[in-house]
């Protein structure tokens, strides 16, 4: 099952619905989807990671089946549960309407554990997943998972099975195209690394950044579009404490558009510094450097 | 554009495997061969290519990429012209033995530790443990981890989202087993089961100070941090120099000496000398408040030296204090007599900083062993 040709493929597959990859990244994907690897994306929060799974499940038509990530997840959040309740009540109206007495209790038990009162959490849903076409795992931010989940994460990836002891045995007849995502606050297990494609998620360049804010916002001036890419990337140069990704550029631009200003000026980005920077320290670090400074630089880009 | 046959393509790509080992890359063989399916797939026709699905199965971590590009350039740009291409092919094969001889030399090495192993010699413990580990000759030293090894490292805990079961009627009711109880008696839910809130340790986080006036403990510590990360898996060490150095992968090799061989081996600036200010803030901005410290136990041994700008130790000490459960700071110094913490960096760090002890020999270190673990 193939969606794709060449890396050209991906890029105009992605490009088609406003996500704008560059060269290493497409390559990376398509490499996924030809040798049916897990991928791994790692980059500062913000730069798009978990958008690369959702526009991929848009442009292969796939469910995107997500798992957020956190300590403590385990096998009832992220495989499956038995649906005690309703397993309960199977078994008090067998009672009731006297079935209980006539059949077999082997008979009643296994129809306990069937599949109906399962219930399927997303990595089961991927794994048991019938036909085509593949649902697009999202597994984000692995690095909130402590490590036990990681090595249960791994046996599932290699085999793309999953047994349930009461059931037997699942086993992807279309496996899902899994994306998996890392902020990089501890390191991802070497092991689970070496099974997945592993590609490092940069911010974009400046045109790649104007194009990106351009197809993300709707009725903001191109004028304004280039200012915001263009202090954007001097602030990425500031050495801040949280330099701003493209999704706070996005969200700039926006509000920008929102309360319609005409240009970029230090007032207007004097009342808008939130939505870019989020830390007091570095908003003070951008003020003592400059604000005008930053924009008169804007108009020479 | 280059035509090869198969054969050659895998000769090609172990070639560039060993040369990449070679450079200091750590590549699995299991890698090797996804680079090689993935060349099958995008093909030798271009370079752009080529690049990126060696950085994409090659790379895991994004400090390898620099080493990565220039062990690519390297070697890629005579493997794509195709006069020398069938002349490489011999090169490489010298390379991929050099590999073999490598792993070969390895038993040697692991015999030649174990001597040292053997000369252990016991001298009064109570005597060891007083001692400053400047004084300490190398035996001392090795005995000392002896003394280490038997610290108990327990970080203080923290409640963890994970729920457990109870043994007694307590906490939340668990459905789930009260009905799978229930089940077994004909679904009367006669015995009633409850989840607790489970438990955790913190993360332990050490930062060793390695310039050179604290070289004499450092080295001590460092064995410090070789039984701590070894006898505990939440623990991430990191060596303060001129700039910041992980070494929590190095310390992980089971021998104290092939460990400490491995994390001085790592860290570029040893014994040189200290930015405090500027590598905390490093630490701060890729590890610490990213998440690693959040909760944590923050451990410092350093002392305190630092001829940068005390403000920004300040406000990186702050940072870091807001972020961590405990900031605990080891200095050798403390334990002369008179000390002051006048040195400049060392009054900027203090008010941000829990518990002040000193570290110069194991008897403190026993007492920062209460300190982590209050």
């Amino acid at each position: 099952m193939t969606y794709t040709h060449s890396v050209d493929d991906v890029r105009c597959g992605l490009e088609a619905h406003d996500y704008l990859p560059d060269d290493g990244l497409a390559t990376a994907i398509f490499l996924a989807l030809e040798l049916q690897r897990p991928l791994l994306l790692e980059g500062e929060p913000g730069v798009g990671k978990t958008e690369v799974a959702k526009t991929l499940a848009r442009w292969t038509g796939g469910d995107l089946l997500r798992l957020q990530c956190y300590e403590g997840i385990d096998v009832t959040q992220a495989v499956y549960e038995w649906d005690y309740s309703r397993q309960l009540l199977h078994l008090r109206t067998a009672e009731a309407t006297g079935r209980a007495t006539g059949v077999d209790a082997d008979e009643l038990e296994s129809e306990l554990y069937s599949e109906r009162f399962l219930v399927k959490r997303p990595l089961l849903q991927a794994i048991a997943y019938g036909q085509p076409p593949a649902p697009v795992l999202l597994i984000d931010e692995i690095d909130r998972a402590d490590d036990e989940f990681e090595a249960f994460l791994l046996e599932v990836l290699s085999e793309y099975a999953i047994t349930v002891p009461e059931l037997g045995r699942f086993h992807a007849d279309v496996p899902p195209i899994v994306v998996i995502t890392s902020n990089r606050t501890r390191d991802v297990h070497d092991a689970l690394k070496r099974r997945c494609l592993y590609h490092w998620v940069d911010h974009p360049d400046f045109d790649r950044e104007v194009a990106i804010i351009s197809r993300r916002t709707d009725g903001v001036s191109d004028a304004i579009i280039d200012q915001v890419a263009s202090a954007v990337a001097q602030f990425r140069q500031l050495g801040l404490y949280k330099p701003p990704g493209v999704a706070e550029s996005i969200d700039w631009a926006s509000s920008l558009g929102r309360l319609g200003a005409a240009a970029l000026d230090v007032e207007t980005a004097e009342a808008t510094i939130g939505a870019v920077l989020k830390y007091r320290e570095d908003q003070q670090r951008v003020r003592e450097y400059g604000l005008a400074k930053l924009l008169e630089a804007d108009s020479n880009v | 554009m280059v035509e090869v046959d198969a054969t050659h393509l895998d000769r090609i790509v172990a070639g560039f495997a060993a040369a990449l080992r070679t450079a200091g890359l750590d590549v699995p063989v299991g890698s090797v061969v996804t680079f090689r399916q993935a060349l099958g797939v995008v093909g030798l026709a271009a370079w752009h290519p080529v690049y990126w699905a060696g950085r994409a199965t090659l790379v895991h971590r994004p400090e390898d990429t620099a080493l990565f590009d220039d062990t690519f350039a390297a070697y890629w740009h005579d493997q794509l012209r195709p006069d020398v291409a069938m002349e490489m092919s011999e090169h490489e094969l010298t390379m991929a033995l050099d590999t073999g001889d490598d792993e070969a030399a390895t038993p040697d090495d692991a015999e030649g530790t174990q001597e040292v192993d053997l000369v252990l010699r016991w001298s009064p413990t109570e005597v060891l443990r007083h001692k400053d580990f400047s004084l300490f000759t190398l035996e001392e030293l090795v005995e000392a981890q002896t003394l280490m090894r038997q610290l108990k490292l327990a970080t203080s805990v923290r409640p963890s989202r994970r729920q457990r079961r109870a043994r007694h009627e307590r906490g939340r009711l668990d459905i789930r087993h009260t009905v799978q109880r229930a089940l077994r008696t004909e679904g009367e839910p006669l015995i009633r089961a409850s989840t607790v809130q489970s438990e955790q340790p913190r993360r332990l986080i050490l930062l060793i100070d390695v310039s050179g006036s604290m070289e004499p403990y450092a080295r001590a510590l460092l064995r410090f941090a070789h039984a701590a990360v070894v006898s505990r898996r939440r623990v991430e060490a990191f060596a303060l120099g001129t700039r910041l150095t992980r070494i929590t992968r190095e310390l992980s090799s089971r021998d104290p000496d092939d460990a400490f061989a491995a994390a001085t081996g790592a860290v570029e600036d040893w014994s040189g000398g200290t930015r405090l200010g500027p590598v905390l803030r490093e630490f701060n901005d890729e590890w610490g408040v990213r998440g690693m410290a959040r909760g944590a136990v923050v451990v410092v041994l350093s002392d305190g030296w630092d001829r940068g700008d005390p403000a920004v130790l300040a406000e990186q000490m702050q940072r870091l204090a807001r972020v961590a459960h405990h900031v605990v700071w080891v200095n050798p110094l403390k334990a002369t007599e008179g000390y002051e913490p006048l040195a400049a960096g060392m009054a900027a760090a203090l008010p941000f900083v829990d518990r002040f002890i000193e570290g110069h020999n194991i008897a403190s270190l026993e007492a920062l062993v209460a300190a982590v673990a209050a």
